[in-house]
């Protein structure tokens, strides 16, 4: 818990005025997307690959993100993030 | 999503003042539905608007039109960025450490030192992205979806790398130079954005550390005070806000060279980078041959004039162009482009062409360099995983009417 609340405030403290007006679709899993991708970056990132991964590449994005980026998402956290993309900006 | 509505309204405006009108139909942005992304100009700040590919990290491209002067303007200039966490840097305060396995002495810089010890230097180069135009590779590729503009020319002034390691001296078993910069990921996880060139690239006449550009101090967002520039190379080796040099005795295997920025062996000329290649894969070094239209778009509609001009840019790895053809049927028939000024062979070199149409409709434009080592452009883009190295022949339809 303690966590989140030092890695949320690092992403208010982070995050450009701009990013602030891409909302990303409302369904289930965008919390857990917003909670943890957006510590290192914009949702923009997500959006412009709407047309290009399919489950199986957002399956490896989310892979790299925690395997070579550092992204300290658990499994489950993980399995909802991929869901959540491949469902809503799946290609 | 009255908000959305008034922010692409708000973009389209500053697309409209840009004098990008066409730019708003070849985007959709005056249409903009379902999943299509608008195109959205954005200022960072101490820059003038440039189109936003992604807010943190910045990357901005430049909207083609700036693309019509021979040297990129600094506030116009593209942004490009790994990792979220940009010091900005006081110059003051900014030392460069020069060190590694395979350096004798090592040394800390001011930048006052830097600029008072070493012989200035002058480059016109061009700084381009090894993903510029990724987004036309067809199937597209993951990475940051650039259009033509992640690019610019510019004249960089700085010092030799090879001046400032030769003053700390370098070591018998001296392999390849790493780099690294103020910028840094969100996380400690994250790893941090390093790169590595082989020892003869270091030692270059051309390669330089660089304190301004264009006559001015870097801008922030172009790496201020001091970055690297490799003429001849993609821009991912001009580390920005540098702030280590290593000399070392074996090759880095860092993410960013590693894994990152490689290219298969089988469709590209090897043999710029040995200490990185694999049996298939090697970095991305060397530019290649290529050329950008920058007067008119796809899908351009144009009053007829007597005689109309296709303007553009044509550039390579350093050997310097040696003939631009444009053709205005579609690649029946080629015409030599008059060429401009040549400012050096890293510099890219501007070029124009003028014919007279003899009918009202549809023409397909299309610009081809040659290089003068003899290497011209491909009519379709190579294909690879990471979609680096798009410059394949333009094919541009303009209306006149």
């Amino acid at each position: 818990m303690r966590t989140l609340l030092v890695l949320s405030s690092l992403f208010a403290a982070t995050a450009t005025a701009g990013e602030n007006q891409i909302i990303l679709k409302d369904r289930p899993g965008k919390n857990q997307v917003i909670a943890q991708c957006a510590i290192c970056h914009s949702p923009d990132y997500i959006t412009q690959h709407a047309t290009i991964l399919d489950r199986a590449g957002w399956e490896k994005t989310v892979g790299k993100m925690i395997n070579i980026m550092g992204a300290p998402i658990n499994d489950y956290d993980k399995q909802i993030i991929i869901d959540y993309l491949a469902q809503n900006y799946g290609k | 999503m009255n908000e959305r509505r008034h922010f692409i309204k708000k973009a389209a405006g500053s697309l409209a003042a840009l004098g990008g009108l066409s730019l708003l139909h070849r985007s959709g942005l005056a249409v903009a539905t379902g999943e299509e992304e608008a195109t959205i100009m954005d200022a960072l700040p101490g820059k003038e608007a440039l189109i936003k590919k992604t807010y943190r990290p910045p990357n901005y491209e430049t909207p083609v039109n700036y693309f019509d002067a021979p040297f990129t303007p600094n506030n116009r200039f593209f942004v490009r960025y790994h990792n979220a966490v940009i010091p900005e840097v006081k110059a003051g305060e900014w030392r460069l450490r020069i060190g590694g396995d395979a350096l004798r002495s090592p040394l800390e810089l001011t930048l006052e030192q830097m600029r008072r010890d070493f012989k200035p230097v002058e480059i016109a180069a061009l700084c381009l992205c090894s993903g510029n135009r990724r987004s036309f590779f067809e199937p597209k590729v993951p990475g940051i979806q650039w259009g033509s503009g992640a690019m610019g020319n510019a004249r960089w002034r700085g010092v030799r790398l090879k001046d400032v390691l030769a003053a700390a001296g370098i070591g018998k078993s001296a392999l390849e130079v790493s780099l690294d910069g103020a910028d840094s990921g969100v996380l400690k996880t994250t790893p941090d954005f390093i790169k590595s060139l082989p020892l003869a690239k270091a030692l270059d006449e051309n390669t330089l550390i660089a304190f301004e550009m264009n006559g001015e101090p870097l801008p922030h967002w172009n790496g201020f005070p001091a970055r690297l520039i490799i003429p001849g190379w993609t821009a991912t080796y001009w580390m920005k806000h540098l702030t280590a040099v290593n000399v070392m005795s074996k090759a880095f295997d860092g993410f960013w060279m590693k894994t990152a920025y490689r290219i298969p062996k089988d469709r590209f000329t090897s043999g710029q980078f040995s200490s990185q290649e694999t049996g298939s894969a090697m970095p991305i070094t060397e530019m290649l041959v290529n050329s950008l239209i920058t007067n008119v778009e796809d899908g351009q509609s144009l009053p007829a004039n007597k005689a109309m001009e296709i303007k553009g840019v044509a550039w390579d790895g350093g050997n310097g162009i040696a003939q631009v053809e444009v053709s205005t049927n579609g690649g029946v028939t080629w015409h030599q482009a008059t060429l401009k000024q040549d400012y050096g062979r890293f510099s890219w070199r501007q070029w124009h062409f003028s014919f007279e149409p003899k009918r009202l409709g549809a023409y397909l434009i299309m610009a081809r360099a040659t290089s003068q080592s003899g290497a011209s452009q491909p009519l379709e883009p190579i294909p690879n995983p990471s979609g680096y190295h798009h410059n394949a022949v333009q094919k541009i339809t303009i209306k006149l009417a």
